[in-house]
């Protein structure tokens, strides 16, 4: 059982939750990812973490509501428990100076570039943060993602905060005004994604995309995590979460990322019955 | 008059494949007795050579003829933690039965006297009696040891150092414990509720079980040994690595796994979605490839799941398959479709990413290759197609690189196994004792309580004398 510490909704679809996990939070590292499980019927979720502290003994996550076990957790309050957390899984980020470092994080996948832009800065890169959502109230963590970055942009798609675009016409604007870039790290939905991977392929701008596949284990055990990266067929938790954005096949997962799209309906219909 | 082999009763294919639960029902004590007088109390008995853990069976056989089920699980228990789960997945047509002087005598290893029904009879004649007996525990001697995993292997090493009065932490990277026993052979085989007990017992004697620990993530083995304050760490973390076949298509959706399949269904209880949260795809035509143990464990669980058609695809022919006859003879009762000497080439999908089709070729056998089975050869032009919904890769596992990955000090060899004595069970790391799969590679339950036997020997004299 892991202490829920605090709960905190930053849209209605989308929380903050501070969870006791001292050895975690004092082993984790920027890029790397939890698995867990509400209840003992449950069904194991990976989640990224979006912030530590290994004095405070706490991990948090910052979590969508997209079906039935994000609804669950949602509905936990502090002191209550989470059955199983396991962590920290997968490969951290591999952090060096690189030189200019654009970290884009779209909608909820801010949250998991915040310790990535905390680390880039933190090896001397200069950091700019592109941060995009659908509308203004879908671009979280603005404050946090400034603290870590040396600018920040914000786009979103109905052009109610920010620049009105998407993410990938601020890195065209970019490339536009001459800006150069050692290194792109996009995390967001897929298809965000593929698009900045494409646009950065044009340019031959070296990038990183970080993976949210469907997962079981966690520990290489089971393959459900799988995707094709080049020519081969790598498993997200223990070979990434993070992968060459030029090699990714964004198509393939995309799919496997639906197979249970009908099983998560009716698991969702009937838990809100 | 010769007795002949006493039969289990059986649930009747036709209806277990409607439930989870087991399919051997256990001898009743009429027919344990008459089981065990069959045996001839040889002297110098074949069976216990052949026995990994070297069971004294003539003895534990005498004590059932006796009624003295008490002593009879005592003696199985000296040298052997899980008689409940080996008398029922031990492939003992292999090993000891296939030695006994009966079947011998008689020309056939199935009029062997049947060593593993009467291990399970006396195992759950125990469990039957209620609380077990807790083994005694030792004094403290102040020492710690860690174990990594909590499969056959560890849980063996457990106890066996436990009773010696050292501290034992099992570390276990998932939410339950039992490794395989667990997550991979169907509860319709092994009930899990017997792995819990077990594991209960150990408890009881004093080990401590830590879940969602992954080794080589939260703890290195050198962090275990130098700042956790652990004096020897035991690494049985099993053959946890699906190998997938290489082929076009193995991405698609409704390509499982094994392990995936079975970890979903028995240890994620995907059978009682969406009373339970985890899913797990259900369709009408099913593929399995391979011709183990697990693959029988697949193809029958895909039945109990629902699908109508369950082809299993193997390369070779029947003699050749590496499943325990039983499995395989269980397989072919609840109506699994055998497709011997095809191999998978390729796999449809359809425009949503589907697995609809697996494209086999034929095979013949050729020359003996390494392993002294005949080789499998393709006939040319002879492709034709399966239409399948699910496929099922149960082709094989490697070893589990989390460890050796992270703790380079230990030697691999170059299937990524690690490198351990045989006798000691020592790897070339001091302080490291590692067994069960993940030395042997994909093996059986009880080479991994060998393992274990062997390693708590070697570790409880390491933490006396000190001398590596
Ligand atoms: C479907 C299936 C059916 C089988 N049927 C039979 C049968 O009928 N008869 C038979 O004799 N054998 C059978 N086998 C083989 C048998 O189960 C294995 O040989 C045996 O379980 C190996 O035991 P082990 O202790 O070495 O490892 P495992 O049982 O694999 O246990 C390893 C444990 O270590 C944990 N672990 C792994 N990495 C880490 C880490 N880094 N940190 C912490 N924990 C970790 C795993 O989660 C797991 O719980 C079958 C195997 C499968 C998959
Ligand atoms: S070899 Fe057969 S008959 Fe002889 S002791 Fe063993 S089980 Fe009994
Ligand atoms: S989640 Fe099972 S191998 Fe990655």
């Amino acid at each position: 059982m892991n202490k829920i510490l605090e709960k905190e909704f930053i849209t209605p679809e989308v929380f903050r939750m501070r969870v006791e996990a001292p050895e975690i939070a004092r082993k984790r590292k920027a890029g790397q990812f939890i698995i867990l499980r509400t209840c003992d019927e449950g069904e194991r979720i990976p989640l990224t973490i979006a912030d530590g502290n290994a004095d405070g003994g706490w991990i948090e996550l910052v979590v969508q509501i997209v079906g039935k076990t994000t609804k669950a957790l949602s509905e936990l309050e502090p002191d209550q428990g989470i059955c199983d957390l396991v962590g920290p899984l997968g490969r951290p980020t591999h952090i060096e100076l690189f030189g200019h470092v654009i970290i884009v994080g779209g909608g909820i996948g801010i949250a998991p570039s915040h310790p990535i832009a905390q680390a880039m800065k933190a090896a001397g890169n200069r950091v700019t943060s592109i941060l995009g959502g659908r509308t203004k109230d879908l671009v979280i963590m603005e404050d946090k993602m400034a603290a870590a970055s040396d600018a920040v942009v914000i786009t979103t798609d109905d052009g109610s905060y920010g620049m009105k675009g998407l993410v990938t016409d601020a890195i065209q604007k970019m490339v536009d005004d001459g800006v150069k870039i050692d290194l792109v790290v996009a995390i967001g939905p897929p298809i965000m994604m593929k698009f900045v991977s494409l646009l950065t392929m044009k340019y031959e701008i070296p990038t990183l995309v970080s993976l949210n596949t469907i997962m079981v284990d966690g520990t290489g055990m089971c393959g459900a995590c799988r995707v094709t990266v080049g020519d081969e067929t790598k498993f997200v938790c223990v070979d990434g979460p993070e992968f060459d954005g030029h090699k990714v096949d964004f198509d393939e997962m995309m799919k496997r990322q639906r197979m249970y799209e009908a099983e998560e309906k009716e698991s969702m219909d009937r838990y809100l019955k | 008059m010769q007795i002949p082999p006493q039969l289990m009763p059986e649930q009747d294919a036709r209806e277990r494949i409607h439930n989870v639960d087991e399919v051997p029902q256990g001898y009743t004590e009429e027919l344990a007795k008459t089981e065990a007088i069959r045996c001839l109390q040889c002297k110098k008995a074949p069976c216990v050579a052949a026995c990994p853990v070297e069971i004294d069976i003539p003895g534990f056989i005498k004590a059932i003829v006796d009624g003295d089920y008490r002593s009879s699980i005592n003696i199985l228990k000296e040298t052997n933690i899980l008689p409940a789960v080996c008398g029922r997945v031990c492939p003992q047509e292999e090993q000891c039965q296939r030695t006994c002087v009966v079947g011998k005598s008689r020309k056939s290893v199935e009029e062997a006297v049947q060593i593993g029904k009467l291990e399970r009879f006396a195992a759950d004649w125990e469990m039957e009696q209620g609380e077990a007996e807790v083994p005694e525990v030792k004094a403290a001697t102040g020492k710690k040891v860690a174990i990594v995993g909590s499969g056959p292997a560890g849980l063996t090493v457990a106890a066996d150092v436990r009773r010696e009065g050292h501290d034992v932490t099992i570390f276990e990277a998932l939410h339950k414990p039992g490794g395989v026993l667990i997550y991979g052979i169907p509860e319709f085989r092994l009930p899990k509720s017997i792995v819990m007990r077990e594991v209960e017992n150990l408890q009881k004697m004093g080990v401590e079980v830590k879940y969602n620990m992954v080794i080589g993530k939260i703890f290195s083995i050198e962090e275990l040994l130098e700042e956790e304050g652990y004096d020897a760490v035991f690494v049985g973390t099993g053959a946890g690595l699906p190998l997938f076949m290489r082929i076009p298509g193995e991405n698609l959706n409704g390509v499982y796994s094994a392990n995936e399949y079975l970890t979903r269904a028995n240890l994620m209880q995907a059978y009682s979605f969406p009373e339970t949260d985890t899913p797990i795809a259900r369709a009408k035509n099913v593929a399995v490839f391979g011709g183990g143990n697990v693959a029988m464990d697949s193809a029958r669980t895909a039945l109990r799941l629902g699908s109508e058609n369950v082809y299993l695809v193997y390369r070779r022919s029947r003699t050749e398959m590496p499943a325990r006859v039983e499995e395989v003879e269980h397989a072919e009762e609840e109506g699994v479709k055998f497709h011997l000497l095809q191999n998978p080439v390729r796999l449809l999908g359809d425009d949503n990413g589907w697995v609809k089709g697996v494209e086999c070729i034929k095979m013949e056998l050729g020359e003996p290759d390494d392993s002294g089975r005949r080789r499998p050869i393709p006939i040319k032009d002879s492709e034709f197609v399966i239409d399948v919904d699910i496929c099922i890769v149960a082709i094989g596992n490697a070893s589990n690189p989390l460890v050796p990955d992270t703790t380079p000090a230990i030697e691999t060899n170059r299937w990524g196994n690690i490198i351990a004595d045989e006798e000691t069970l020592k790897t070339s790391m001091k302080g490291v004792f590692a067994g069960g799969d993940i030395v042997l590679g994909a093996a059986t339950v009880i080479l991994a309580m060998g393992h274990g036997r062997k390693a708590a020997m070697a570790i409880n004299e390491y933490l006396e004398s000190g001398a590596w």
